[in-house]
């Protein structure tokens, strides 16, 4: 995945809370065997409702989705993610992820920001009196910064996650650094253990 | 100070612990369909990685397949494609799979239980939320991105952290006409969707030991609903019994040092959770959703709720954008929305024991004028043992349709999809805006409720019929 350190860039305001994951890809849109392109497909049934935010022009090129409580909740689709990744969205600001989503997110290399629901209320507000406030994501840090917002806060990031998003390191690699322990846990499993092959 | 069944599950899975890593777990069991793999099997190829354990992997085409004309090629290019991507898959990489057409294909989270391969103390993971089904079993099941199955299939582990434990003790019993089903949907309307978010949830109490393995599934199978990855059930004698005898489970001597490790499993009675909710049992009665996220859910006796009656202005804001969703006027009585599809069936519904609830009520009855209705068998297996009872007929002459296995109207991937406006009492797990399709509206329901709803053409309880 691609590496982040600090992420400067605009947002988009979504006041919706429980986004759910079938909201942010469509079902149908997982027929697709491919990795790329699923961007044309975010929000895709929203977008068909006039006045919705992210066909707002002034919020064009942004790279920073803030979005109401409980977002991602639903299905493990890490198209969800591979969708606003494909969109332009690098980072996404909400109260409260659901798990699979904010894992699925460290996977690909977005980065998932809890902040409190009133300090996502006051980044709505400055990104709404003007689209062309800027947010920061420093991983680094891990820290967010709006300032006509007012907003200067800490976010959790576990060292380990930090540590991959910066490096924009994949997990496979990773664990197969430790291909021994696997093969010596393997070898202790209790032969009564189910396979599916005769 | 004693252990809950996750830590020990959890100690016993451990491959590498470092600190300021997390843990990386062995699974014993990876379960695998066509929607959420084939670019995983794609990255396996890049990277030049084989899958390392295809004896512990498990495929099965559920999302995508017509639950119609099944002896056929699929229709939809775009679905065949992805199936014909996992049939290839798999023969490249040697992963075990059953197709359309094969006795034992189903829905993935209704074959592993069936077959066996769900065994208490087990690590199970399935590109897929509704994975925590397998809890039912006493194991640590949960759905994972694709991301982590390309890592499964390469390394047979995860890196993990460990999750927070919350227990929700369901007290007392179910009062008669209540069923599993109507237990979580009260379970998410108490905590919320967001109200097991970071925790593995253990369902204990009366009424959980009551329930049959089946109702067990329905339970852990809705615990993603609440938020939470995983949700699990304590081994017992139900659970032993569900497993004497089925095709993976242990045999003889095998099956008797099965049971001695599964009977020390059970959390410790001075255990402690990091979180506790406590449920009357005694209180509940059938349940219905009446919004767009499985936890705007009332009893069926309640009406559709006025947005201002929500303190919260997030739980406002959703629930003034559900009832234009719905189509629902605040004050309605829950049993006057008239509803013109039914779908009986999904992971959560689609075993032998929700389709004798729902026949039990349809025998000499008809489905209601205008009302289209669907049966849909979780799997092949649980077509064939249906038919066996004869249940296939009581459906047909209800005026059901009674189809072959898959996922169905659970979700809008394959032909069984709901029109714009219309709207269903629907035994799946989710009623999120077109999750049934396009413009279509869903109230969850238990099967025995779909059944009499089918019946009236509105939502309506089996005590309600005359």
């Amino acid at each position: 995945m691609q590496s982040i350190t600090v992420l400067t860039g605009r947002a988009v305001p979504l006041r919706r809370s429980d986004v759910d994951t079938d909201q942010i890809i469509p079902s149908d849109w997982l027929k697709r065997v491919e990795r790329s392109g699923f961007g044309a497909g975010l929000f895709a049934q929203w977008r068909s409702e006039p006045g919705f935010v992210l066909d707002d022009p002034r919020y064009a090129g942004a790279s920073v989705l803030v979005a109401g409580r409980n977002f991602g909740t639903g299905s493990s689709r890490e198209h969800a993610v591979w969708a606003l990744e494909d969109f332009g969205f690098r980072a996404v600001v909400s109260p409260k992820f659901a798990d699979i989503f904010r894992n699925n997110c460290t996977k690909v290399g977005v980065v998932p920001v809890e902040i409190d629901d009133a300090d996502v209320e006051r980044i709505w507000a400055a990104v709404e009196a003007d689209p062309t406030t800027d947010i920061v994501v420093d991983v680094d840090a891990r820290r967010v910064r709006c300032a006509p917002a007012g907003v200067d806060l800490p976010f959790v990031l576990d060292d380990f996650t930090r540590w991959r998003l910066m490096e924009g390191l994949d997990d496979i690699g990773l664990t197969l650094r430790h291909a021994d322990a696997i093969a010596h846990y393997e070898s202790l499993r209790s032969s009564w253990r189910p396979r599916t092959l005769a | 100070m004693g252990k809950t069944l996750v830590e020990k599950i959890w100690a016993d899975h451990v491959v590498h612990s470092a600190d300021g890593e997390p843990d990386v777990l062995f699974v014993d069991l990876h379960l695998v369909h066509e929607v959420t793999s084939p670019q995983a099997f794609d990255g396996l190829r890049a990277a030049g990685r084989d899958v390392r354990r295809p004896d512990l992997t498990l495929a099965t085409e559920d999302h995508n397949v017509p639950t119609t004309d099944t002896d056929r090629p699929i229709a939809d290019p775009v679905s065949r494609v992805q199936v014909d991507a996992l049939r290839r898959n798999c023969s490249d990489f040697g992963v075990p799979l059953y197709s359309m057409g094969h006795p034992d294909q189903g829905i993935v989270h209704v074959v592993g239980p069936e077959l066996g391969l769900t065994q208490p103390g087990m690590t199970i993971v399935c590109g897929d939320s509704h994975t925590a089904t397998h809890g039912a079993l006493g194991a640590l099941a949960f759905g994972i991105g694709t991301s982590e199955v390309e890592h499964v299939l390469a390394t047979q582990t995860l890196p993990q952290r460990p999750p927070e434990t919350m227990a929700v003790t369901v007290e007392g019993d179910l009062p008669a006409g209540v069923t599993a089903k109507d237990l979580i949907l009260a379970i998410i309307g108490q905590i919320g969707t967001a109200g097991g978010a970071g925790h593995v949830i253990e369902y204990r109490g009366e009424a959980i030991r009551a329930l049959s393995l089946e109702g067990r599934m329905t339970v852990c199978n809705m615990s993603i609903e609440a938020g939470a990855r995983a949700g699990l059930i304590a081994p017992d004698e139900t659970t032993f019994d569900f497993l004497r005898g089925r095709r993976h489970a242990p045999g003889g001597v095998d099956w008797d040092n099965a049971v001695a490790y599964w009977r020390t499993l059970p959390s410790d009675a001075d255990a402690t959770y990091d979180r506790e909710v406590v449920i009357d049992a005694t209180r509940l009665s059938p349940y219905v959703t009446w919004g767009t996220n499985p936890g705007q859910a009332l009893p069926l006796d309640a009406s559709v709720p006025d947005p201002t009656s929500f303190n919260d202005p997030a739980d406002r804001d959703a629930a003034t954008r559900a009832l234009a969703y719905m189509g629902l006027t605040a004050g309605v009585p829950l049993r006057d929305i008239a509803i013109d599809t039914v779908f009986l069936g999904s992971c959560t519904n689609g075993r032998l024991e929700d389709l004798r609830a729902a026949a039990d009520v349809l025998r000499g009855r008809r489905v209601h004028a205008g009302v289209r209705a669907l049966a849909v068998p979780g799997s092949m297996s649980v077509k064939a043992a249906a038919e066996g009872e004869g249940l296939d007929q009581v459906f047909r002459d209800a005026g059901f349709e009674w189809r072959s296995a898959g996922c169905s109207m659970c979700l809008g991937m394959n032909p069984d999809q709901l029109a714009p406006g219309q709207r269903s009492a629907s035994t799946s797990n989710r009623n999120f805006e077109g999750r049934q399709g396009i413009g279509g509206r869903t109230h969850l329901v238990s099967p025995a409720v779909a059944a009499a709803s089918a019946v009236t053409g509105r939502l309506t309880s089996p005590a309600d019929l005359t």
